[in-house]
């Protein structure tokens, strides 16, 4: 039976965690061991949307929400006057394996504040996942949080249990860290992640030699920021970002808009509404340099440091760049066409593979998913018809028709036809 | 105007293939033989399904392209729209008259439109996989039920059969009244006289319930409720992602009687 108390907890305890934005389950795949019980999925699965739009795959919970640090941005801080409660590791394991077996989740995502001191809350964190995995035979998807400061030997044995660690960064610089948080520190934060990134290619080293090689974190790392609790700019968090992916081979890096959780705080900043619009646009720049051979540069340069909040990224750039358009859709090769506004991965894929068949035209573009609205003005299929490109247009048409619609900016275009 | 009818099998379809080119007869429409409302035009040839015939088409197919494009053809066909025979069959014709793989040729209108199917049903049978959920019975094993808008249970069993490798359970498809039933990894398809459940929500009848079903779909409701953030709160992306007619099944979403 659960008890009335597991109740309250949950409610807790859930309650603390909802601020950490990473729901992502995604990259790892764990076949079922036989007599055990499930399976990670490599492309993760959402089982449910809050009310937000937030996706739930994991049961994202806090071991517990004690806390002897005062970070100022964090509703767990010890100043603030909140329930407090401590899961067992028996109700933790419990729940997670009644939410599995029911379909409800992916599995579980724990992270905790730190209670006694960073080991102590990492080595009971450790114990909820162990038994997940030994007592429990559990396959599914584990993703662990790191206590900044922890030491080597309790991170290593978490990644050998857990499908992801993380550690949250949270504030992107160091001076604005030290306001927020003085009892953290830039070192405490990066020497983790360092340990976790070692850890992670030594790993994947050895199962090359042998399948029998331990994994360690084999979804890998990730980490999240604060957006908007501090003055650092675009330019500042996706440098960070940038090198965190590059030089920290981590697998994602989460944006997280500021919610004043603290009013009272003269700290932060008080915001009327959570930035919801930039971290927006964060997300789609951070997707650029992961997965469209962009550089922090071209998206935010030290002249316009902020992304524009209007505009997605690729077409700001394409804006700035007018003279690298229109793009010949039946020539240009799959790194050219990425960088066409309103073409993604699948469909440059798709234009690259059609092209062997026949001549493509802007109805087949259409088709294929292309987003014309935006892109015809940075192609061209050689096709009869008004001048359209941003050469012609000249780039401020160009914005204006795609921020309005053609209708709107009629008399514009027509200015400029003569 | 040539009208060939079949059973409404994927066999009764490629066998109608079959004999259409055997016979050199191009049908200007397809029908399953269950469709109503044909006697308007001439009278259809019904051609019966035959598996030894059914089983050469799919060899031909799977040879002409890759086995992730025989499949896509198979999930049109679970689509269960009234053009997807038809287009499957446009699709077949195209393949054997080309001397390439079509597969990639995007810009021909019959690839476009099965890879538009696809896709739908590939995404009802991932929310299958999303928006299952599982109630627990007295018995220790497990039952879910609801209504997908295409016929995708078969598809999506082999994820819960790797996934609840040591459950017991049966996932029902309450739209067309069957199901699979799964234990130690063998799974058969069934079909209740008596549905255990309510059509409505997919609940087991109290009868059937363990002792901590509630609690937990308690427990995963009070869950579901304390990680939004009312900040944030976007009624318009919710309903985008989480589809309304999925409600009625989910225990989050679900209002308590009395
Ligand atoms: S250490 Fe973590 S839980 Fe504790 S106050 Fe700081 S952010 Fe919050």
């Amino acid at each position: 039976m659960i008890s009335e108390k597991v109740f309250g907890k949950l409610k807790i305890l859930a309650e603390s965690a909802k601020y950490d934005v990473s729901c992502a389950s995604s990259g790892t795949s764990r076949p079922n061991m036989p007599g055990g019980i499930g399976s990670a999925a490599a492309w993760g699965i959402c089982h449910s949307f809050a009310e937000d739009g937030r996706c739930i795959s994991l049961l994202k919970i806090m071991m517990s929400n004690h806390c002897i640090y005062d970070c100022a941005y964090c509703i767990n801080r010890r100043s603030n006057d909140l329930p407090r409660t401590t899961f067992t590791p028996e109700e933790l394991t419990g729940l997670t394996i009644g939410f599995y077996r029911r379909n409800f989740i992916e599995g579980l995502f724990l992270s905790s504040g730190v209670i006694r001191n960073r080991d102590y809350t990492m080595e009971q964190m450790i114990r909820v996942v162990k038994d997940l995995r030994v007592i429990h035979r559990f396959n599914g998807y584990v993703h662990m949080k790191v206590i900044p400061g922890a030491s080597s030997a309790l991170i290593l044995e978490a990644g050998q249990w857990a499908d992801r660690l993380s550690v949250n960064m949270e504030i992107p610089s160091e001076n604005n860290l030290k306001l927020l948080a003085p009892e953290k520190n830039f070192e405490s934060i990066l020497k983790p992640i360092h340990t976790i990134t070692d850890h992670i290619l030594q790993s994947k080293e050895e199962r090359r030699k042998s399948n029998h090689a331990p994994r360690f974190s084999p979804a890998g790392q990730s980490t999240q920021l604060i957006i908007g609790a501090t003055n650092d700019n675009d330019r500042t968090i996706l440098d960070l970002a940038g090198k965190l992916y590059q030089k920290r081979n981590l697998k994602r890096v989460y944006y997280s808009g500021f919610i004043p959780v603290n009013a009272y705080d003269s700290r932060l900043p008080a915001l009327a509404s959570p930035p919801l619009q930039r971290e927006h646009r964060l997300y789609q720049a951070d997707w650029l340099l992961r997965f469209y051979g962009f550089n922090v540069d071209e998206l935010v340069s030290e002249k316009e440091p902020d992304l524009d909040l209007s505009l997605d990224p690729k077409t700001v750039y394409a804006l700035r760049n007018p003279w690298l358009y229109p793009v010949d859709i039946n020539k240009a090769d799959y790194a050219t066409l990425l960088r066409v506004p309103g073409i993604g991965q699948k469909s440059a894929r798709m234009i690259v593979a059609a092209r062997c068949h026949s001549r493509l035209n802007s109805a087949h573009l259409k088709k294929i998913g292309v987003v014309m609205k935006r892109a015809r003005y940075f192609i061209t299929c050689h096709e009869i018809g008004p001048p359209m490109s941003v050469q012609d247009l000249k780039p401020e048409t160009v914005r204006q028709l795609i921020l309005h619609g053609p209708k709107a900016t009629e008399g514009v275009q027509l200015r400029l036809e003569f | 105007m040539k009208i060939l009818s079949f059973d409404g099998t994927f066999d009764g379809l490629l066998t109608l293939v079959y004999e259409s080119f055997r016979l050199k007869v191009f049908p200007e429409m397809i029908v399953s033989s269950g469709d109503q409302g044909v006697t308007l035009f001439d009278a259809p040839v019904f051609i019966p399904a035959e598996a030894e015939k059914a089983e050469r088409v799919w060899k031909r197919i799977k040879e002409r392209t890759s086995r992730e494009g025989a499949y896509r053809l198979y999930m049109v066909f679970l689509s269960e729209q009234p053009d997807a025979p038809e287009l499957i069959y446009q699709y077949i014709r195209h393949m054997v008259a080309s001397s390439h793989n079509i597969e990639t040729d995007f810009a021909h209108p019959v690839v476009v439109d099965v890879l538009n199917i696809h896709r739908k049903v590939m995404r009802e049978a991932h929310r299958i996989q999303m928006f299952t959920r599982f109630q627990q019975t007295a018995a220790n094993s497990y039952y879910a039920s609801f209504a997908p808008i295409y016929n995708v249970l078969p598809v999506s069993i082999a994820h819960f059969r790797d996934r609840f490798a040591d459950q017991e359970w049966v996932v029902y498809d309450l739209k067309r009244n069957f199901g699979f039933h799964h234990l130690n990894g063998e799974i058969e398809r069934i079909s209740f006289e008596t549905l255990p459940a309510s059509v409505l929500t997919g609940n087991l009848d109290d009868r059937f319930l363990h002792p901590d079903e509630k609690q937990f779909r308690k427990l995963w409701k009070n869950y579901y409720h304390s990680i939004c953030i009312e900040n944030r709160k976007n009624p318009k992306l919710h309903r985008q992602l989480l589809p309304k007619r999925f409600w009625q099944y989910l225990p989050e979403k679900q209002v308590e009687k009395g």
